[in-house]
């Protein structure tokens, strides 16, 4: 493949070396224009943010700290019936299986619940955005059965313009956004909610700082 | 050499069946009529259309020293990453990286990309065991047939069938129909084959020169989940899927789920910039075509397609005769473009399939004028002499009669007591095509020319259309 694969390499940049297209000006996003200016923003992000979580399925509930979470948690039946959680959000939140003492992501296959914390959240689709910062294993996110999410409510963002450009560069080799629980329709079109990844998704949408 | 495939011989077919040609035009109604929901209720939609358009431009302009910017930051993260000129190398890159883990078992999330190369028949023949994990794929994968859509792949198929392939396939209950269980069928049976995959291949939505990183997106989390439990990753992508910057994607994240199914954004939108720890990935960027599309001006806007699948869900011929009628990996309006720039004869009758109504240029979220390109198609198919002796005998017929006033009158005059008078069967059988579906119009008594000779001869015909205004008013 070695010397193949680079021929291939030179060959197309060649290829298109040999034509000259006229140039065309990369555009700033809007132009002279500020995002805010132009793209959609709203009076009160999080308040959107919660219903946009809603209406892609996901629950979502403004809490003023984390130990109200707990206890809300502890009134849900699926985090009662949940055998294996894990979470990453610190001691209020207890869990019995530690990320960081598994060594291979397939021993996550039985995980009932994963908590893990979002950087911040965008008002615009519900999306939250969650690096592999702090988490060992990003299949993690993926293959729980169930997800919980914790955003501050100062985090919240209007729309993705904002959001990339608090990502700035991506430091981490993972960054994703989630939004909602995993879904499918692609059986006649019915929406089925719980695909591949997780069947329901909670959102805990704080008031503490972001 | 491949054999021509016509598309109103592929289309009668599905047609033929009128309840699920209208069942189907009323699936994908719905999917526009939520993208439209959609793009209204963003202000700034126009806006994003044209940045959008114009960042693909400019990146197809400067397509060599983009991906070159890739490849170094790609690298520069630990990424491998492979050329592949066309489909062929393609396969054989990915098959040697497969062979090197010692792999047999692949998951693979949705990528047009593979499905052009032909990969699974590639990789099956060698011996490894590829499953299509994306929920559509996976159906028509089992059924096996091909996607018919490049966003909703099984959109043609009933939950019925769908049960009726899980029964043979998974052991659900025969005759369940119900797509709640069949998910969970689905759900237990691919988490399996995720568990026991050592490879995962993606496809990919966005890659940023910037950055080397890039994008998937799906609803279903199955590129992830193939991503982060094998120690493999493949991602294949054409070399039109560059952006320059991650901003860039601001704006593509906000039109790609919006066009595609009516969503705000989708569930999973996931940037790779790396391996895991101990992890290999791989990148394959591919030509097969696309250089070549890109050298003509006509048709050079056609790569900036997202792949979203609007056009597919606007158009009123894809929605009545089925993504399989097109007979090409990509169907609808810019399958009709790109597959003629791919084999013209095999696809000559792909710009056909278009009534010119414009639908697809209007909902395209990077303003390809697609509806400008599949006529610029029609006058190269004629121009190459690839017409169907169908259209050019008409078309000679028709010239023919143009050329001589007297010939065209006494058709005309023919042809209106003609229509009237002649039995039914003369005039519809096979020799008038047109008449398949809708009825001739009723002539009129009287031809234009001979109304002209009595009601306006001696005035101009700026006089004639100004009495005509005083008529109605104006
Ligand atoms: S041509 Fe435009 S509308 Fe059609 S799939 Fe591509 S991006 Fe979407």
């Amino acid at each position: 493949m070695g010397s193949k694969a680079r021929d291939s390499r030179q060959a197309i940049l060649d290829r298109l070396r040999s034509r000259e297209v006229t140039p065309v000006e990369l555009p700033a996003i809007f132009g002279d224009d500020s995002i805010s200016q132009v793209a959609i923003g709203f009076d009160d992000p999080p308040t959107q943010f919660a219903g946009t979580v809603e209406a892609v399925g996901g629950l979502c509930l403004q809490v003023g700290s984390m130990q109200e979470a707990l206890n809300k948690l502890e009134q849900d039946e699926v985090y009662r019936d949940a055998a294996r959680r894990c979470s990453l959000v610190g001691d209020e939140i207890p869990g019995n299986v530690n990320l960081q003492e598994i060594e291979d992501p397939h021993d996550l296959s039985s995980l009932d619940f994963l908590i893990a914390r979002a950087e911040f959240g965008v008002a615009e689709n519900g999306a939250m955005w969650i690096t592999d910062r702090d988490i060992r294993h990003r299949a993690s996110l993926f293959i729980t059965q169930h997800l919980a999410l914790v955003v501050s409510r100062h985090s919240i963002i209007s729309n993705m313009h904002q959001a990339y450009e608090r990502i700035g560069q991506p430091e981490t080799p993972f960054g994703v956004f989630i939004a909602g629980p995993s879904k499918t329709a692609d059986i006649e079109q019915s929406l089925v909610l719980g695909a591949h990844g997780c069947r329901t998704l909670t959102v805990f949408l704080v008031d503490e700082p972001a | 050499m491949a054999t021509v495939s016509e598309h109103p011989e592929k289309a009668a077919a599905y047609i033929a069946d009128r309840s699920r040609s209208r069942w189907h035009d009323g699936a994908l109604w719905f999917v526009r009529s939520k993208r439209d929901r959609m793009a209204h209720s963003l202000p700034e939609w126009e806006r994003l259309r044209s940045t959008a358009s114009q960042i693909k431009a400019h990146t197809i302009a400067n397509l060599p020293e983009i991906l070159q910017q890739f490849e170094a930051n790609a690298k520069a993260r630990g990424v491998h990453v492979h050329w592949a000129a066309d489909a062929q190398e393609h396969n054989e890159i990915v098959l040697e990286i497969i062979r090197k883990q010692n792999a047999t078992r692949v998951v693979k999330s949705k990528s047009m990309l593979t499905e052009e190369c032909h990969l699974n028949p590639h990789l099956e023949v060698n011996g490894i065991e590829v499953i299509d994990t994306d929920l559509g794929e996976r159906i028509v994968q089992m059924r096996g047939e091909r996607p018919s859509h490049i966003v909703l792949p099984a959109i043609h198929i009933k939950k019925e069938e769908v049960g009726e392939t899980f029964a043979k396939y998974l052991g659900t209950e025969p005759g369940a129909s119900d797509p709640q269980y069949l998910t969970e069928a689905a759900r237990q049976h691919l988490r399996s084959k995720f568990l026991e995959a050592e490879v995962g291949i993606t496809g990919v939505n966005f890659a940023i020169a910037e950055t080397g990183g890039f994008v998937v997106c799906t609803n279903e989390g199955n590129a992830d989940l193939g991503a982060s439990l094998p120690r493999v990753h493949i991602a294949c992508m054409g070399i039109e899927k560059l952006i320059p910057r991650l901003v860039d994607l601001s704006v593509f994240v906000r039109l790609l789920a919006r066009s595609a199914t009516g969503q705000p954004i989708t569930t999973y939108t996931s940037h790779f910039h790396g391996p895991r720890p101990g992890c290999e990935l791989h990148i394959v960027l591919v030509d097969n075509g696309r250089s070549r599309i890109r050298d003509s001006d006509e048709f050079r806007s056609a790569l900036g397609c997202i792949r979203c699948g609007a056009c597919m869900n606007t158009c009123p011929v894809f929605r009545r005769s089925g993504g399989h009628s097109y007979d090409a990996v990509v169907p609808g309006p810019i399958g009709s473009v790109l597959s003629p720039a791919a084999d013209t004869k095999q696809h000559r009758s792909l710009p056909y399939a278009c009534s010119l109504c414009g639908s697809c240029t209007d909902v395209c979220p990077v303003k390809i004028p697609l509806h400008h390109q599949l006529l610029t198609w029609r006058q190269q198919i004629a121009s190459q002499g690839l017409l169907p002796v169908s259209k050019t005998a008409a078309m000679r017929a028709g010239s023919m009669l143009f050329q001589h006033p007297r010939i065209y009158a006494l058709a005309g005059a023919l042809g209106r007591r003609a229509l009237r008078w002649l039995p039914k069967s003369w005039i519809y059988n096979r020799a008038n095509p047109w008449g398949l579906d809708r009825d001739l119009p009723e002539p009129p008594v009287e031809s234009f020319r001979s109304w002209w000779q009595t009601n306006r001869q001696g005035t101009s015909v700026d006089e004639g259309m100004k009495s005509k205004e005083a008529k109605n008013g104006k």
